[in-house]
């Protein structure tokens, strides 16, 4: 089975572009131009530059001495973490904002859950010197003061979205609004594996520099390009998407989806979306989504701004679906643990985002031979606050 | 291609229909009959009714306003089928459902079109069903039923693009005035009004009706000099949003539209 996207934009029944007629026009100019542009060698020649002397890459492949020992296995972190801004999120802003300017476009839209990608768009907008705006649910512009104090330091304009549940979900429904209302000078850069085709799979390839550097650092420090096991949390996917990316046809590599599961896959309050999702339509592609059974869309919880989606990637959809990929849920408790355990055995503050990855070890069969890489998404200094009162309401020490 | 109300519609009236939307389950669970019969007795041409969705991404904070008021009243597909299964006793206008593709997709396509066929329904607009997945998977259903399927295009629809929706509708063609979601005004702008002038000199088959921005006798009159009708939603929805007087207010609201002299004549 081929796990990379068709012509139309599909992941076996998963994907395509199922958006109104005020969005065609952008979104087929995308469609028609963006593997010509990405792959043309002056593009890949500024990309490659900037990736390297702005983002920092590559990133760290550490080999996690303590969690290895504990966990009884061999335990590499990616170092996304240390990439500029602190997440993966730059690598696909960096990717994007070049387009948009191959494009012609002079404004540049985004929303934001966690704030890491609405960050990592205003930096590369006042890299290139283009107007930002950033859609950001209130509820997550409370959670996430320090990245609307960033993003507003970076020049870009947060708009706190009050319609719906007031997090991502609603924030990307206004970014799409912004742009049927402005088709022709702004160019939407979604922030995960999400939304109508060409994204998801554009997305994918600017992550896809995650797998591919994680294939040469693994040659040298194992001797194998190929882990056992390829560890990544989901909210809509776009870390797990550029940490799969070069093993997607790799069957010897287990990839590991882990989701939230908030208060419990069953308790109500959850973004365990592979779970409890079921086929359906949100933000222009067909994947899989939490919805009732009339078809609207489920407001989702979870501790963690970044994975309170309703829906996952439609490649997402498509590896739980075939069983490609193992996927877990992890509740806020497990993932709050994981933030201690990796804080206090690594000297890594990790996102929360990522803490449930972390949380997800205790759950794998992992044998001493086994060679895991967990891509640890990102960094933690943004949800200080939030794990500051977590610890302080559940009395950890 | 059966009798279709319609076609029959813009044969008998070939100018200045006017097709008001409202959302199904607003303001109240059981408003839906007295709308659409109001709407008759008032002089309206067309109806569209709007099945409220919980992501509403075309439209505007107004239309929103009511799809989530609508929801909380308890309305779904099942339950407006259910208030539509008599409507034709009283309503001979011809009557269109509207809605986003998921909810549709949920009850399960061909199920929809058959209850949709059963209860009178003339037209379906999903905006945000593909084109291509029209002609591959949802045409042979939409005529198997015999309902028209209404599509939408903008300033930014290319010519080659609009012929071919021409090509695949038998009802109308929904042209959106301008780039925007629903519930803003029409500027009647220059590039606007040479949108509609490029339209109207592309001498389509099918009728055109505006849409997006309409919302009073000026506007309303503005759009007939281009097309054969326009389109009113959120301007509709405020009016059946007043907490009293729901049939004299819509009443009213359709007079001022519909009856005097043009503005622009």
């Amino acid at each position: 089975m081929d796990f990379s996207v068709d012509e139309r934009g599909y992941y076996g029944k998963f994907g395509g572009a199922y958006i109104p007629e005020m969005l065609y026009p952008n979104v087929e100019e995308l469609r028609q131009k963006y593997l010509d542009i990405i792959y043309e060698p002056s593009f890949q020649e500024e990309l490659d530059e900037l990736l390297r002397d702005y983002v920092g890459r590559p990133t760290p492949l550490y080999y996690a001495k303590r969690l290895s020992e504990k966990f009884n296995t061999k335990i590499y972190l990616k170092r996304e973490d240390l990439a500029h801004t602190g997440a993966h999120k730059i690598n696909n802003t960096v990717g994007q904002i070049l387009l948009a300017k191959r494009l012609g476009k002079k404004r540049i839209i985004a929303e934001t859950g966690a704030g890491q990608h609405g960050v990592a768009t205003a930096t590369v907008c006042a890299l290139a010197g283009l107007e930002c705006i950033v859609y950001m649910g209130q509820i997550d512009t409370e959670r996430q003061k320090p990245n609307v104090a960033r993003m507003k330091l970076l020049g870009a304009k947060v708009i706190p979205v009050t319609s719906g549940s007031q997090t991502l979900k609603d924030a990307t429904n206004e970014a799409i609004r912004d742009w049927i209302s402005n088709p022709e000078d702004t160019h939407y850069i979604i922030g995960s594996v999400v939304g109508p085709h060409p994204y998801p799979d554009m997305v994918a390839r600017f992550q896809a520099v995650i797998s591919a550097e994680v294939r040469q650092q693994l040659l040298y420090k194992e001797g194998t390009e190929f882990p056992n096991y390829v560890v990544a949390c989901v909210g809509g996917g776009s870390n797990a998407a550029g940490a799969f990316y070069h093993y997607l046809n790799e069957p010897a590599v287990n990839l590991v989806a882990v989701e939230a599961a908030g208060h419990g896959v069953n308790s109500g309050l959850s973004a365990a979306t592979s779970v409890l999702g079921s086929l359906g339509i949100i933000h222009g592609s067909k994947t899989l989504l939490m919805q009732t059974e009339d078809g609207q869309i489920v407001e989702p919880h979870s501790i963690s701004a970044g994975l309170d989606y309703p829906g996952i990637g439609p490649m997402h959809a498509h590896l739980y679906d075939s069983g490609r990929a193992k996927f877990y849920a992890i509740t806020d408790e497990e993932a709050m643990q994981g933030v201690v355990l990796c804080s206090r055995m690594e000297g890594i503050i990790p996102a929360i985002e990522s803490a449930h990855a972390i949380a997800a070890l205790h759950y794998m069969q992992l044998k001493p031979d086994d060679v895991v890489v967990l891509n640890l998404s990102g960094r933690g200094d943004k949800d200080l606050q939030t794990i500051i009162n977590y610890l302080d309401e559940h009395d950890v020490q | 291609m059966m009798y279709n109300k319609i076609a029959q519609l813009f044969k008998n009236q070939p100018g200045r229909s006017l097709n008001v939307y409202f959302t199904a389950g607003f303001p109240e669970l059981e408003s839906t009959t007295t709308i659409l019969q109001t709407l008759q007795e008032a002089g309206a041409d067309l109806v569209e009714i709007g099945m409220p969705y919980s992501d509403p991404l075309a439209d505007g904070p107004t239309i929103q306003q009511s799809n989530t008021v609508a929801l909380n009243n308890g309305m779904s597909i099942k339950k407006l089928f259910e208030q539509l299964n008599n409507v034709r006793d009283t309503v001979t206008l011809p009557i269109i459902l509207m809605g986003y593709l998921n909810p549709v997709l949920q009850f399960g396509f061909e199920n929809f079109c058959r209850e949709a066929a059963r209860v009178g329904v003339d037209g379906l607009i999903i905006p945000d069903m593909p084109l291509v997945e029209y002609e591959e998977e949802y045409q042979a259903i939409f005529e198997k039923y015999n309902l028209s399927a209404i599509f939408l295009i903008t300033p930014q629809t290319s010519e080659d693009r609009i012929r071919k929706i021409d090509d695949l509708t038998n009802a109308f063609i929904y042209m959106v005035s301008t780039a925007s979601t629903t519930g803003n005004t029409v500027a009647g702008t220059d590039n606007q009004l040479a949108y509609f002038e490029r339209i109207k000199q592309m001498n389509l088959k099918n009728p055109k009706l505006i849409g997006f921005g309409i919302s009073d006798k000026k506007s309303f009159d503005l759009a007939c000099r281009y097309a054969e009708g326009a389109i009113i939603g959120s301007a509709f929805i405020k009016v059946i949003q007043q907490p009293t007087g729901l049939q004299e207010n819509i009443r009213d609201f359709i007079y001022l539209i519909k009856s005097g002299e043009e503005i622009f004549s």
